[in-house]
């Protein structure tokens, strides 16, 4: 067995592992912002992982290099998704951690009306 | 090889574990967006899903449903915050 597959193992090994941390800050932490935080960064990274595995499992066949082509569509995406989940959730109002110290993105906006 | 394949699934049914984590959290978010961020993640959480079925069962067109996957879920989550943060879907 060549040495891509054990890399293979392990780049998807670690990808699963960081899903698995990612969700269980989802259900963990206590508020949006920070379920949002945990569970995007982990999961984009884990996602990313496994289909870097799959290229090195695979090699420059078909599957391989749709693999690769899918890691900065993933890259390019979710943080987007997030970013807009982020704002659209203090627009409309779910108010932050009751420990939470520092709201910026209120004290920018001030009281302007909603966009 | 076999071992191969018993790691393979190994990784597949935790993701499937997440899978139900995201739903436990869906059900119980207290606000709207809570169920949108579990949402969200686990339209993440199918593209590796997928991804991982296409290399188990070796059937290469599973490798697409999945680049189809990521694309779908970026355009529901902006849809869905878009809602969230007009509540309104016209422009």
């Amino acid at each position: 067995m060549a040495l891509n597959y054990y890399f293979g193992i392990i780049f998807i090994v670690i990808g699963a592992a960081f899903d698995v941390f990612g969700c269980l800050g989802l259900l963990r932490f206590p508020d949006v912002y920070n379920r949002l935080q945990a569970g995007t960064k982990c999961v984009t990274f884990g996602t990313c992982g496994i289909l870097f595995g799959i290229f090195l499992l695979n090699g420059f066949s078909g599957l391989g290099v749709k693999a690769l082509i899918g890691i900065p569509f993933v890259l390019l995406t979710s943080p987007v998704g997030a970013h807009a989940l982020a704002r659209g959730a203090h627009i409309f109002g779910v108010p932050l951690w009751k420990k939470s110290v520092v709201d910026q993105y209120k004290e920018d906006r001030g009281d302007k009306p909603r966009l | 090889m076999e071992s191969l394949a018993g790691i393979l699934n190994f990784c597949f049914y935790s993701l499937i574990a997440c899978c139900f984590a995201c739903m436990i959290r869906a059900f119980r978010g207290k606000s709207i967006a809570d169920r949108m961020v579990a949402i969200d993640i686990m339209g993440t959480l199918a593209v590796g899903i997928t991804a991982l079925l296409a290399v188990i069962y070796k059937r290469s067109f599973l490798i697409d449903v999945a680049l189809a996957w990521i694309f779908l879920s970026f355009i529901g989550t902006l849809a869905l915050a878009k809602y969230l943060a007009h509540k309104t879907l016209d422009e």
